[in-house]
């Protein structure tokens, strides 16, 4: 192997400081977070303690963080499982030109590239306009998906780009239909980028505030409450409840990221069966 | 099923319906709704039908409007600036000085974990870094380098934009490092093969290639950064404004038209910048 240039050891420096940059706010406000019961939003640490957390099951005076909580969950399994189909179905039709592909293409880039503000506004007229009361899993649940969508929809045209026909070409040769094909060979084949979309239509839903804004009625999700809460809590307990949140974020990123792990690793072992015949 | 096999453009248009159905509904209906109201009457309690462009005339016609506006292109600018230096090289790092696939895979998560995390947390974060008592001032201040806390490290514009970088710079990473995987190294050996040095070949052969990925970044964070209205109340302590904050102040108000009739504008020129953006790249060759 040829020995690094300098500008490697530059470079790396700067890669840590970026990742530095990246965490570093994060980790701190998790070392806060444990603040002792008199100490304040800022360092020195006041003795070290689990009093915010405390405060956050059991101080309801700021709203119901654990109604928002499970709201914000199921809102984000609902996106989540939507988003995975729809985007498969959509990646599977953009493959051929079809009437109106064009135009569906640029709504997509629209809805991926609109102020989230307009879709919050605007859902929020058209319900009320129509006479409908704004809810969560109606008027939020929609205005969520023209977040997540856009995401999971680039991901399936990354994936169809990429994908080898002649795979579909044998199944069919050995005469199988096209659900068939498309069970048996097609979706297996794209499985793990499935995992990917789903961690995307997960997360974005669970982390979405702007296009919910207006669009989520009476009953709050998850960010909507801790924006609430930064106009009129100023203790820690902002910080255990965002520690709170961020690792159950990662708690969710794990598991995805270990489910894709898994089936990478049993394919690996399973996938080819070349070398086993009795040739 | 027979029927369908003949007609693929058939089988494809039922394929994208469910699509078609929620991005009609929650995107197109809303766009011609906010469109109608923006030439609607407001009373205090209620909006009422009509058309007439007083809401346009009133939003023209304000000096603040172009105070905002200007915000709103200086913030974008900005950070369009500081994440594209910080995500080309950061993709260049992974793409071209990791060698192994494995490794390359493990520092490219690392840096996209974030993006899967709460925004407003991470804003939320930076208080007690950036406070009047925060560790930057106190860090400055114990090495002598100032001898009072910096006044304009929190609430400020400063602030905003460290905050859109912070956010941000992901959507920059990834299409850039995505393009830049894709660029084949033997172009790379034939460069220096023609005595081309390091930066020749980065300014020569890298950035060329890497274009589509650089645009399409740009789309990205031009377009979340001029939609934006909490990072910016959120971190300038609402002392700064830009177009977001002025259609969700209408909204506070229940000045739906006057909104409205902002977002449109906000709207046209958001799409004005992307179609100007997109002459340059093709999004879905280059995915």
């Amino acid at each position: 192997m040829e020995p690094r240039p300098r500008s490697f050891y530059v470079l790396s420096a700067f890669f840590g400081l970026f990742i530095l940059f990246l965490y570093g706010p994060t980790i701190t406000i998790g070392i806060l977070s444990f603040q002792g019961e008199g100490g304040g939003l800022t360092f020195p640490m006041r003795g070290v303690s689990l009093y915010w957390f405390y405060d956050l099951f059991e101080q309801q005076a700021v709203g119901d963080i654990w109604g928002s909580f499970r709201r914000s969950f199921v809102l984000g399994l609902m996106v989540m499982v939507v988003t995975v189909v729809v985007s498969v179905m959509g990646g599977l039709a953009f493959r051929r030109k079809f009437p109106g592909s064009n135009i569906l293409f640029y709504l997509i880039i629209t809805s991926l590239v609109i102020p989230s503000i307009l879709i919050s506004l605007g859902v929020g007229l058209l319900f009320s306009q129509s006479g409908l009361d704004v809810h969560w899993s109606t008027s939020g649940f929609g205005s969520q998906l023209t977040w997540t969508l856009p995401f999971g929809l680039l991901i399936m045209f990354a994936v169809f780009n990429r994908f080898d026909k002649s795979y579909e070409e044998a199944a069919r040769d050995l005469g199988a239909t096209p659900w068939q094909t498309l069970r048996h060979v097609v979706l297996p084949i794209i499985a793990p980028s499935l995992i990917g979309v789903a961690l995307f239509g997960f997360t974005l839903s669970y982390d979405e505030f702007a296009r919910t804004l207006l669009t989520s009625g009476s009953y709050n999700t998850l960010p909507l409450e801790i924006y609430g809460m930064t106009t009129n809590v100023t203790s820690p307990v902002l910080y255990a409840l965002g520690t709170l949140t961020t690792v159950f974020s990662l708690i969710i990123i794990g598991v995805f990221l270990c489910v894709v792990l898994i089936t990478n690793r049993r394919r690996a072992q399973q996938g080819s069966d070349a070398g086993k015949g009795d040739v | 099923m027979n029927k369908l096999r003949t007609n693929p453009a058939i089988s494809s248009l039922l394929m994208v319906s469910p699509l078609a159905a929620v991005l009609l509904i929650f995107l197109v209906l809303p766009i011609v709704l906010i469109v109608i109201v923006s030439f609607w009457q407001a009373s205090e309690f209620s909006i009422i039908p009509a058309f007439e462009f007083d809401n346009y005339a009133f939003l023209f016609g304000s000096p603040v409007t172009y105070t905002v506006f200007f915000n709103t292109f200086k913030y974008a600018l900005i950070t369009w600036a500081c994440t594209l230096v910080i995500g080309f090289t950061v993709a260049y790092y992974l793409a071209f000085h990791i060698r192994t696939l494995t490794w390359q895979i493990a520092l490219f998560l690392l840096c996209t974990i974030p993006f899967w995390t709460s925004n407003i947390i991470r804003m939320i974060s930076w208080i007690p870094f950036l406070g009047r008592n925060g560790i930057a001032n106190s860090t400055l201040m114990s090495w002598g380098v100032i001898d009072e806390p910096i006044e304009w490290l929190l609430f400020s514009d400063f602030a905003v934009i460290l905050a859109f970088v912070h956010l941000y710079t992901l959507f920059m990473v990834v299409p850039i490092f995505n393009t830049m995987m894709r660029i084949d190294k033997s172009l790379i050996e034939a460069a220096r093969d023609a005595g081309a040095n390091g930066a020749q070949i980065l300014w020569n052969v890298i950035i060329p290639l890497t274009k589509p990925g650089i645009m399409i970044g740009t789309i990205f964070v031009v377009t979340l950064v001029m939609g934006d209205f909490i990072t910016v109340r959120f971190m300038s302590g609402s002392q700064s404004a830009n177009v977001g904050r002025l259609i969700s102040n209408d909204i506070a108000l229940l000045q739906y038209p006057s909104a409205s009739a902002t977002a449109i504008v906000l709207l046209l020129t958001v799409l004005i910048t992307i179609g100007i953006l997109l002459r340059f790249v093709d999004i879905r060759k280059e995915l």
